[in-house]
Formats: structure tokens, sequence, C-alpha cells
């Protein structure tokens, strides 16, 4: 018998509720999963088990979608996301020195999430900023002609 | 002499003074001595910090941070929580400042503005405003006057080629199309610009999304459609959220849904996003997305054309393709066929980036050459460096050296030279690159991306990277050009879809017009551009230095020592080769050697 915690139970109205939006069709799993990504965090097992339910497709084929694509989270992740741009024109443009000072900074490296829960650090594909470069996004925030010095101060406006 | 750990700034300029500045000053002083901290932080007054309207304001070193706005009463909190708990205050620091960089300058005598002609101009989210500048004339005109054959004839003599890179025949893909088998036809944009360095469709998408709206109706007209599908890259909002109203009000208007402009010709667009993976932006790949699945490509033929979407003939063209079709259509196909090449007609929006002076968006006719483009619209190298490299067509593309500046832009002439046009990401390298760490680099982002289906590609290119990593590391061994090169053909020839098929470039092109840097990399274990950490070292020179012992305060790893006023000095073992003493170095006085 599986005990449903209330946060299992919040999990499972949500997931029903964006499934119903998009009618449970089955070319609609990506936007599902952005769109769960963006309420939940990330899919988690249960949330993984409960499109599987809902729309009939098997769990590991939903898990295979959902691992595919960078911007689905499959871990939890912190509070503040930072998207730091991997691309050739940042890295040309200094993001070598930047990305550096960005992992000394916060104590951790790509696709970890600190201790105390605050970041989750990533890094993205270009963002088609590149006239700014080098360019990091943290949250829903674009930083451009970013430089080490910098990141003291944009970091701090992130509880 | 005392050293402090921090210094405040405050600003004494008459405008900051009049808002209280020099109390603000002796109340901080007053805080840190009751704190006991006067020997440890110092307060000075400085000019013009820069926001003077926001003042009074201070900046703190060697933080760095910017406090706009104080008063006296913000001062014990500001100093126990930053300068005895060491926590910066969010509340009173001053918003990071954004940079005036224009991505679309007025065109400058060499371009011609065909595909961004209204960006910047018009109002995105009013379609009024397009249809001002005859936007949804060409509809109007197709629909009540031309039928299939003569549009589809309009768009061969243009000699428009698909924009997106493949550079094939757009009429010819769009007859292919039509005189498919099937009832069901379905035509997609490809709003996937994942290519690095390249933004030309996000400016068209978010600046005139009704171009490519008209383009694609036009292009459902003469095919046979009657659904479409914009794939946009979710890593663009914004262009997704234009798209959604422009989609919007073309329906309001009729223009878009049921029975369009009265006649029984009936098409509607939706907008799908991708979800972050650079192979979608492949044409199969992209279906796949469409369809709710890996984004894994498929083998061809069938082409999409036949068997695309859902399984049904599908048209799938680059967002810059749609976008010159109502100009086509408007000003004729002998206007559009005037510019360019022999082959390659029109204009091509090109993206610049990296090392050149004015990076941003041009649009200019085929056939100007590589050096106009850089030297000419570009402004030239930044910091009036050297030129090295320029590499075209994005990941997939090759780097060409100063003997190819002369090459005019043509689809042709660019695979010739051993690189491609791609979408137009173009990026500009000075002499400051390192060529084998730019081929690695590219690789590392191939390899991220590889969907993983095929082993040439997923396995392939793995060794490859390994190769060139440990070459940048000073562990190049005899015979691994050689690999590279053997593995390099290999994938070429047996890779499943463009990805891989184009992963190989950077390093071909690279060894083909840099292979003594690989060289001396792999038998001297050096790195000239001075790059590879592994192979050069920092060193301080003992005529500049002062002894100000910046550098060792800023070193993140404690490797420089030395007291104040003698000349310091780094230690190779613990240095990181970060480079910030180089940085923080006020004369000139830390070397690189290799």
């Amino acid at each position: 018998m599986t005990v449903t915690t209330k946060e299992s139970r919040d999990v499972i109205k949500t997931v029903d509720e964006v499934v119903d939006e998009f009618h449970a069709r089955s070319e609609e799993l990506i936007p599902i999963l952005m769109k769960l990504n963006q309420e939940l965090g990330f899919i988690s097992s249960e949330t993984l088990e409960r499109i599987s339910t809902r729309m009939h497709i098997p769990q590991s084929q939903v898990y295979s979608v959902a691992s595919f694509y960078h911007m689905i989270n499959t871990k939890p992740t912190g509070r503040h996301i930072i998207k730091f741009c991997e691309s050739a024109p940042c890295h040309v443009a200094g993001g070598r020195e930047v990305w550096d000072a960005v992992q000394k900074e916060l104590g951790i490296k790509p696709e970890e999430t600190s201790n105390d829960g605050r970041w989750t650090l990533k890094t993205t594909s270009c963002l088609g900023v590149c006239a700014v470069g080098p360019v990091m996004m943290v949250d829903d925030d674009i930083y451009g002609n970013l430089t080490p010095n910098q990141l003291p101060e944009i970091f701090a406006k992130y509880e | 002499m005392t050293y402090f750990r921090s210094h405040i700034l405050v600003c004494n300029d008459p405008e900051c003074v009049e808002k209280g500045s020099l109390n603000l000053m002796t109340a901080l002083q007053a805080e840190l001595a009751a704190k006991g901290l006067a020997d440890e932080v110092k307060v000075l007054e400085t000019p013009r910090i820069g926001d003077c309207d926001k003042g009074p304001e201070i900046l703190v070193y060697p933080e760095n941070y910017h406090y706009i706005g104080l008063s006296a009463a913000d001062i014990p909190f500001l100093v126990e929580e930053q300068f005895l708990k060491g926590r910066p205050v969010a509340s009173l620091l001053a918003p990071p400042k954004r940079e005036e960089v224009q991505e679309l300058r007025e065109p400058t005598a060499k371009e011609v503005r065909v595909v961004l002609r209204n960006c910047g101009k018009i109002n995105p989210e009013n379609i009024e405003d397009y249809i001002a500048e005859d936007g949804y004339s060409a509809l109007a005109k197709v629909i009540t006057s031309m039928d299939s054959d003569q549009v589809i004839d309009t768009v061969k003599n243009s000699g428009l080629r698909g924009r997106g890179g493949a550079g094939f025949l757009t009429a010819m893909k769009w007859g292919f199309t039509r005189d498919a088998v099937g009832d069901i036809r379905y035509i997609v944009c490809n709003a996937d610009e994942g290519d690095p360095g390249a933004f030309m469709n996000r400016a068209v998408l978010e600046g005139d999304p009704h171009s490519v709206i008209e383009g694609m109706i036009i292009a459902a007209y003469a095919i046979g459609a009657q659904q479409g599908y914009i794939y946009c890259r979710a890593e663009y909002p914004i262009a997704v959220r234009t798209l959604e109203i422009a989609i919007k009000q073309a329906r309001d208007l009729g223009l878009l849904g049921e029975n369009i402009f009265g006649t029984d010709f009936s098409f509607d667009l939706e907008v799908r996003q991708g979800a972050g993976a650079f192979v979608c932006g492949e044409e199969t790949a992209l279906i796949a997305s469409i369809e709710g699945k890996r984004g894994e490509p498929r083998p061809r033929p069938p082409f999409p054309a036949v068997k695309g979407l859902f399984g049904k003939p599908t048209n799938i063209n680059n967002v810059e393709t749609y976008a010159n079709i109502p100009q086509i259509i408007l000003n004729g196909a002998e206007w559009f066929a005037a510019m360019g090449t022999e082959k390659s007609k029109g204009t091509k929006t090109f993206a610049l980036a990296g090392d050149v002076k004015k990076t941003g968006l041009i649009e200019v006719p085929f056939g100007i050459t590589l050096r106009d483009i850089i030297f000419d619209v570009g402004g030239g190298i930044k910091d009036d460096l050297q030129f090295k490299a320029v590499q075209t067509g994005g990941p997939m593309g090759g780097c060409l050296p100063e003997e190819s500046l002369d090459l005019p832009m043509d689809y042709e002439k660019l695979t010739q030279a051993g690189s491609i046009m791609g979408s137009g990401g173009m990026v500009v390298m000075d002499e400051g690159t390192c060529m084998v760490d730019i081929a690695r680099f590219f690789l590392e982002f191939i390899q991220d991306e590889s969907c993983g289906k095929c082993v040439p590609c997923r396995v392939g290119t793995r060794r490859m990277l390994e190769i060139l990593t440990r070459i940048c590391e000073g562990n190049g061994r005899e015979g691994d050009i050689e690999l590279l090169e053997e593995l390099s053909q290999e994938i070429r020839q047996d890779s499943l879809c463009g990805l891989g098929q184009g992963a190989p470039n950077p390093v071909v092109s690279t060894l083909k017009h840099f292979r003594h840097e690989y060289e001396i990399h792999i038998h001297e274990k050096k790195c000239p551009a001075k790059v590879c950490r592994a192979l050069i070292s920092y060193e301080i020179d003992p005529d500049n230095c002062v002894g100000c012992t910046l550098c060792a305060r800023n070193c993140p790893v404690d490797a420089i020592s030395g007291e104040a006023k003698k000349t310091h000095v780094i230690d190779p073992d613990t240095c990181i080769r970060c480079g910030i003493c180089s940085q923080v170095c006020n004369y000139n006085a830390v070397n690189v050697t290799t």
C-alpha cells in the first residue's frame, strides 16, 4: 500500500491539471514536461509515474524524453538557477575567466546544487545575445558583458 | 603602513554631497570605530562614482559592491552586515549596469536590408504597423491572382536557397512537398536557431514576426497545407511570446484560420517550443520533437517532403527563408535575383560575434568578401589586434585564416574553402586565440549535443575530444594528428545526420590552416597563443613589479608571495593559471610564457 503524503497529492494534482490542459495528447509530452518542470522545479519519479499513468506512456519512455532535453530537470534544483553560456562567441570574449570565477564564487561545479539549496549551476547553449558576451542567466534575468569582478554584486541580489 | 582588508569609497561629487554624502562618511567612520573595525576598514572620498542622481553612493572594495541611496539610518545595519558578517545588503545595492550595445545599427553602405527591413522600425506587437509597411499585400496578391504553379515559379526564378544552412533550392522543396502523395500536408518553420553565435532569426522573430507568418501562409497556399508549426527554441522566450501575439492578431483579422481573405483556403499556425537540444535544429530531429519524442534524426530517404511530421508530406524551411518570400512576391523574382552571385542569389543576414569591434547583425548581398564584412562593416578587430581566423557556419563550420579573407560569400565557394555558410553565425578570432583549444571547444559542444543514436558520432566525436584534450594538456603523442584525420573522415562519411557529418569540420579546417599549432602543442608542449593552461606559466617581471601586493591579495590559491614594496614571486606549482594577477596588476608586471 502506498501512503500518499500531502506533497504527493499536490504533485498528482498539478500533473493532472497540466495533462488535462493539453488534453493528454502524446505529441504534447514535451510542453507538458516543460510546464511541470516550471511548476514543480523538476521532474521527480513521482511526477514521472503520474504522467505515465495519465498518458498511457511507459515510464521509461517518459524518462527517456525528459532526460534528453537540457532544460528539463530530472534532479532537484536550488532556489536560483544559473545558466552560463558555454558557447564559442562567449568563450572567445573572455568567458573562460568568468566561468572559472563563477564556479569559485559559488563553490559548485556544473549540474551541482549548493549545500544551502541556494544555487544550481548549469551550462546553457547559446542564448542568442552574443553581441554582449560573456553571458549568463540567473533565473529569468540575463547578464551580459560579464567580468569576474561583477559576480559578487550580481549574486548578492538573489536570496 | 597599515593594510586594510576593505576600502569604502564615498562619492564627494556636488550632487552626492548635497544629498548628505559627507555626513554619511562621518557616520561610517564613527560606526566602524564603535565596532572596532577602524584598523581594518578605511573610508575615503572619491569623485564621480557614477550614479549621483541616486546618491549618496559608495563603493566597497575589494568586492566592488556599489551601494546607492544611502541615509545615516542605514549605516549601523550596513556596517554590521557587510563588514562584520561579510554579507552584502541586497536591498541597498545598485542594480547591475547594462551596457548599451546595439545589436542592429543603422545599415552601413554595403548592407541591404530585406529580411531585417522592419526590425527596430515597427512595433512587432502591432499587426497594423506591419500592414502599413505593405505587410500581407503579398499574401493578398497570391490568393487573389496567382495559383500554386505561379507562386512556385516565382520562388524558383528568384533563386532563393534555404537559409538554414543546407542551401537547398526552396522552390524545389516546395514542389516536392506539393506533389507528394497524400491529402494532409504540413508547413513547419525551423526557429530552433541553436548555432552558438547566431542570433539573426531571433531578431526577425522578435522584431518582425509577421514577415515569417506571411511567408508561411504563402508557402501553405502553394503547397496545399492546412496546418503549420513554428518550432521555436525555448531559449528565446521573448520570440515565443511575440510570435503568439502576432498569430493571434493575424487570426483576429482573418489572415489565419478558416477562409483566408474570404476564399476557401484555410490555414492555421501553432508555436511549439523546444526544450534545450541543439540537435533539434536538424529537420528530422525537429519533427520527432514536435511529435513528443526524443530529438533523434531519422535516415533519409524518405525526406520530410514525402514523409515528415506525423508521417505526412512536410515542408520545413528556416525563419529567414520564409521572411524573404513576401518581398520576392511583391518586388518580383528578377529583383531578388539581381542581388548576389550566380549561384547564391539575394541577401543573407550574418551575426558578427567574437573579437570584432562592431558585434551585431548585418544583412549583405551574397558576393561580399569576408574582408569587407569583418573590416568594413564590422569595423575591424577589437583593440586593433591581429586577425587570426573567422569561423563561419556555426559549430559544424570551419575556421578560415587570413588567406581566405578575399573569399566572396557564396555557398559553393565557402564549402570549397573548407567551411560552410551555415545559418550565418560568424565568430571572429584574434591573435590571442589558440586554434587547438578552439577545435577542442567546438568538439566539446558537439559531444554534449550529440543525440547518441549513431556510433560514428556518439563514439567517434568522444574519441576525437579525448585526443584534443590530451594535446591541450601537454600529453599529445606522435600519430595523434593522423588519428584525428582518420577519425574525421569516418565520422563524416558514416554519421546519420548533419550534426555528425559536420562535427569534424572545426578539426579538419584548423588542421588544414593551422597544423603547425598542433605540432607545437604535441612535440614542444607549448601553446603559441598562450591559452592552454597546462602549457603556460605566469611570472612576475622584477623590473616592473613595485610590490603593491595587489596580485597576492587577489590570488585565489595564495600562490604569490612577497613583502610590501619588494618584488613578488609566483609559485608555479601552486599557480592555477587563472590570470587574475595579470588582470589586476596596474604595472604590467605579470608575464605569460610558454
